[in-house]
Formats: C-alpha cells, sequence, structure tokens
C-alpha cells in the first residue's frame, strides 16, 4: 500500500548525483533512500516511518528535498 | 518459567537440602534399574507440567522393581491434561513421621520474597491458610541485606516448631530462601517437607517457578538441568494470537510490542509504558470491560510494527474497537504510534474513528500525533485526562456499541473527567 502519512520530493538537480544518493542513504535512519545505479531511489515502503528528522533536508543542497506530510499539507524543507 | 518435579530436586541438592533417595527414568528399564538400587518401596511419578498426576493416574507405587518397571511403562505412555510425560521420578517411599509445607514466594504489595511455613504438608498450602491460618508462619525477608537464617527460624517457630525439630527445619526454610534469590525464583516450595522416622527431614516433592526475565543471568543452572532455550515452560502454551504477537515483535528490533497474552474479550487493546499495561487492563477489567488481549508496547516502536500489532489484535474474532493507551512517554514518540493504528485500520477496510475507542498517549510529538488523530477523526485526550478515565470511556464505547448501557457499567470511586493524573 501506498504511503499515507508521507511523501519526500527529491530535486531533479540532485536525482542523478550519484555521491548525493549515498548521502542520503547514509543519513536517513529509516532507509527511506537508496543509490540505485548512481541515481536517488526512494523506497515508498518505508515513507510511513519517516521521523521527521530533517537529516536528509540538510545533507542535500537548500530546497532540493522536500519532506510533505500528508496529513496537514505542511511539508519541511520548503 | 516452571520446573519439573526432578529439575526441582536437583537445585535442592544443589543446596545442600535433603532428599528423598530418587533417580530420574525415562524408560521402563531405567525406573526398574533405579528402584533395584534403592531396594526398597519406590513412588513412581509422571514427570508432566501440569496439577492433577494423582487423580490421572500419573502416580503409582511399587515393592518390587518389576512392578516399578511396569508402572514407569504406562506412565510414560499416559498423557495428562494434554501433557506427555518426560519421563518418570522413582523415590524412596520413605516412612514419614510428618509432613511439613517449607515455601518462598514473593510478595507483590511488599516487594519482598517470604518464607513460608506449616506443620501442615501434604496438602494445597491455600487451603491450610483457608482453614487453618493459625498452622502458617509467615516472614518477609531482604533480597539485598545479607541473608540471616533466624528470620527462618521465626517463620518455623511461629506454628509452634521447638527443640531439635527447629534446628533442623531452620536451615532447609534457610537456604530455600537463598536459593529462591540465586535463581530468580518466583516460587520456591517443598510440599511435603517429610519428617522421617529416625527424626531427619527430606523433600519428598518440590516445586519451582523462575521469573522468565531471570533465565540469561541463569544459563548455567538451565545447562546444567539441559533446559533448552526453545522451552518456554510457561503455564501453558502460547496461542496462534500469541506466536503471532511473539513474531511481531521478533520481526523489527525497533520498540518492543511484547508479552502479548490473548483473553477472551471484545476490547483489544494496544497498551504500554512501564507498569502503564498492567494499570490499564487492571482499569479496564475493573471497569466491566473484557480485554481481548494484553501487550506492552514502549521503546518507541516503528510505524510497521505498531502497525502490525494493531492489526494482528484487529484481526481476532470478537474485537469490535482497540483501546490505544499508554502513560506518560518520553522514549516513545506518540506521532509514530498513531500511525502506525491508524494505518492498521486503513489496510484492515476499518474507518479509524470507528475501530479506535480512545487514544491517550499524552509525551514526545504529541502535538504532531494529535494532528493525525483529527486528520483522522479518531477520539484522543491528552495528559489532563487520567488512564482511568481513558479505559472508562472505551469501555463505555464498546459498551454502546454492544447496546447495553454505559450506565450499567461499574464506575470507579472519585474518578471524573479531565481530572489530572498523578504520575
Amino acid at each position: 500500500m501506498a504511503a499515507m502519512f508521507i511523501d519526500v520530493e527529491v530535486d531533479e538537480s540532485i536525482h542523478a548525483d550519484a555521491e548525493m544518493a549515498k548521502k542520503l542513504e547514509q543519513v536517513c535512519p529509516v532507509d527511506i533512500y537508496a543509490e540505485r545505479d548512481g541515481r536517488v531511489a526512494i523506497l515508498d515502503e518505508n515513507l510511513d516511518e519517516c521521523v521527521l528528522c530533517e537529516l536528509c533536508i540538510n545533507a542535500a543542497p537548500t530546497g532540493s528535498v522536500r519532506v510533505r506530510k500528508l496529513y496537514d499539507g505542511t511539508a519541511l524543507g520548503d | 518459567m516452571r520446573f519439573f518435579e526432578f529439575e526441582s530436586r536437583r537445585i535442592l541438592a544443589r543446596e545442600g537440602i535433603p532428599l528423598s533417595e530418587h533417580g530420574f527414568a525415562t524408560t521402563p528399564e531405567e525406573a526398574r534399574r533405579i528402584a533395584g538400587e534403592i531396594a526398597g518401596p519406590v513412588v513412581i511419578k509422571s514427570q508432566v507440567l501440569t496439577g492433577g498426576r494423582m487423580k490421572a493416574g500419573g502416580v503409582r507405587f511399587a515393592d518390587t522393581p518389576q512392578e516399578a518397571g511396569a508402572h514407569a511403562r504406562d506412565i510414560l505412555a499416559l498423557e495428562i491434561n494434554g501433557h506427555m510425560p518426560r519421563g518418570v521420578l522413582v523415590d524412596a517411599r520413605a516412612a514419614i513421621k510428618q509432613e511439613y509445607y517449607a515455601g518462598v514466594i514473593y510478595d507483590g504489595v511488599r516487594k519482598l520474597p517470604t518464607f513460608v511455613f506449616s506443620d501442615m504438608g501434604g496438602i494445597d498450602i491455600e487451603e491450610v491458610a483457608a482453614a487453618h491460618p493459625d498452622h502458617i508462619g509467615r516472614g518477609h525477608f531482604s533480597t539485598i541485606l545479607p541473608h540471616m537464617d533466624f528470620r527462618a527460624k521465626d517463620v518455623v517457630a511461629a506454628v509452634g516448631v521447638t527443640g531439635s525439630e527447629l534446628n533442623r527445619l531452620t536451615p532447609i526454610l534457610a537456604r530455600l530462601g537463598q536459593l529462591f534469590v540465586k535463581y530468580d525464583m518466583t516460587l520456591a516450595e517443598i510440599n511435603p517437607l517429610a519428617q522421617l522416622e529416625d527424626g531427619t527431614f527430606v523433600a519428598v516433592d518440590a516445586h519451582m517457578d523462575m521469573e522468565n526475565e531471570g533465565r540469561p543471568r541463569q544459563h548455567e543452572l538451565l545447562a546444567e538441568l539441559g533446559v533448552g532455550g526453545e522451552e518456554t515452560r510457561e503455564a501453558r502454551e502460547p496461542t496462534e494470537f500469541e506466536i503471532k504477537g511473539e513474531e511481531i515483535d521478533a520481526a523489527d528490533h525497533r520498540g518492543v510490542a511484547g508479552n502479548v497474552t490473548e483473553f477472551e474479550g471484545n476490547l483489544g487493546l494496544v497498551i504500554g509504558a512501564g507498569g502503564g499495561s498492567l494499570t490499564l487492563f487492571d482499569a479496564v477489567q475493573a471497569l466491566g470491560g473484557k480485554p481481548a488481549n494484553y501487550c506492552e508496547i514502549g521503546g518507541n516502536p516503528s510505524v510497521s510494527k505498531a502497525c502490525n500489532l494493531t492489526k494482528l489484535v484487529l484481526s481476532k474474532p470478537g474485537v469490535d474497537k482497540i483501546a490505544v493507551m499508554m502513560s506518560i512517554v518520553s522514549n516513545t514518540r506518540v506521532d509514530i504510534v498513531a500511525r502506525g493504528v491508524i494505518k492498521a485500520c486503513v489496510e484492515l477496510g476499518h474507518d479509524p474513528a470507528e475501530k479506535i475507542a480512545i487514544f491517550r498517549i499524552p509525551g514526545a510529538w504529541e502535538d504532531e500525533g494529535f494532528k493525525l488523530l483529527e486528520r483522522y477523526g479518531v477520539e484522543y485526550c491528552d495528559r489532563s485526562v487520567s488512564m482511568h478515565e481513558a479505559a472508562r470511556r472505551a469501555v463505555e464505547k464498546v459498551a454502546s456499541a454492544d447496546g447495553r448501557s454505559a450506565a450499567d457499567e461499574p464506575r470507579l470511586e472519585g474518578r471524573t473527567s479531565g481530572e489530572v493524573e498523578e504520575v
């Protein structure tokens, strides 16, 4: 089933950045990100585990990662 | 965890408590050989972790080794209350002058172990306590201070035992107390503790229960007894529901969703927090609710762990609603648990607002949790509502759904909505 509570948006500018993909995979405590073929992959099955720690937002260039809370319409990283 | 009688005897022997001559056998041949070594009348006892052995034919007397072997063959094939015997105990049938009871139990109210002694052994101590309270001596002792034999002596003397008998019984009860602490027991009893015709005392039957959480500390003893890690040794075998609960807890290292225990009621419980589970379970029962289960969540379980536990509880036949309640939490995220329980409802095709009778988890990230609950229309409350009041609301909702009048349900005195809980 798709994520109910959290969605993550990754800007095109870092999607194909292999180093950034590895960095996001490393910092996320609940394995939402993975590096796949040099690109940033989002593991949908882990999205709802997001603990809103903002480590991904801080690891990426400003504005390139947003964490959207589907239950109240707000987002982190805007 | 419970021990078989033959294991309890080995523990007594380890601590120097005298025993009647005996041996453990798993075949009729072994039983015959042991009876031959005892060279006298023997008792053959089935080794099962259930009561009612005598009534079921699991205890028989033999005068010869051949008779002992024949009885052992019958008993080894005899199922008692759904339990097949681990083996048989071949015990010398001693000439007993008098039977006593010696035990150590844990007093949960005083939070201290307690010596219990009676000069009326061989029958249930509960019966003695009810019919002959003057024949029971009791006394607490410390688990911290050095062990003092005089405390055991006071308890034995309380039932009128004096002289050499007092001097002989005191070290037996004292050692029972020492092993109780040393081996993390919750119960250690010798019944009967027999006085033989020559005036000496021997343990003729023994029963011991160890705290489950003590098992890792007691691996040396358990290895010596041959108790495998896979043996639960609980009062009953876990149900399928409980096994699934254990699997959910084991599948994800994050947080705890443990001690899932099945009951017959219709109110599912997702409860936890350092004693909060017991308090909440008791509150539901005291208010006339019928819990479908007990469990302990805490330590910040993941969304998927909370979700899977909730799904398990909701899938139990007869469960109308669930109550999600904890004390005040600091190391569990309210919003994460809220996500888990809501997700479980939705994925099972239920409306969370209908299925969750009450959500009462105050603490870390509660504002975020409350936003989620509002989004899905779930009734929630914060710490200004006591655990008892939350339990009452859940019980009333289930009663209303059942068509029963909530007013018929018993209420705890002095508890009103909005009461600030003392923590």
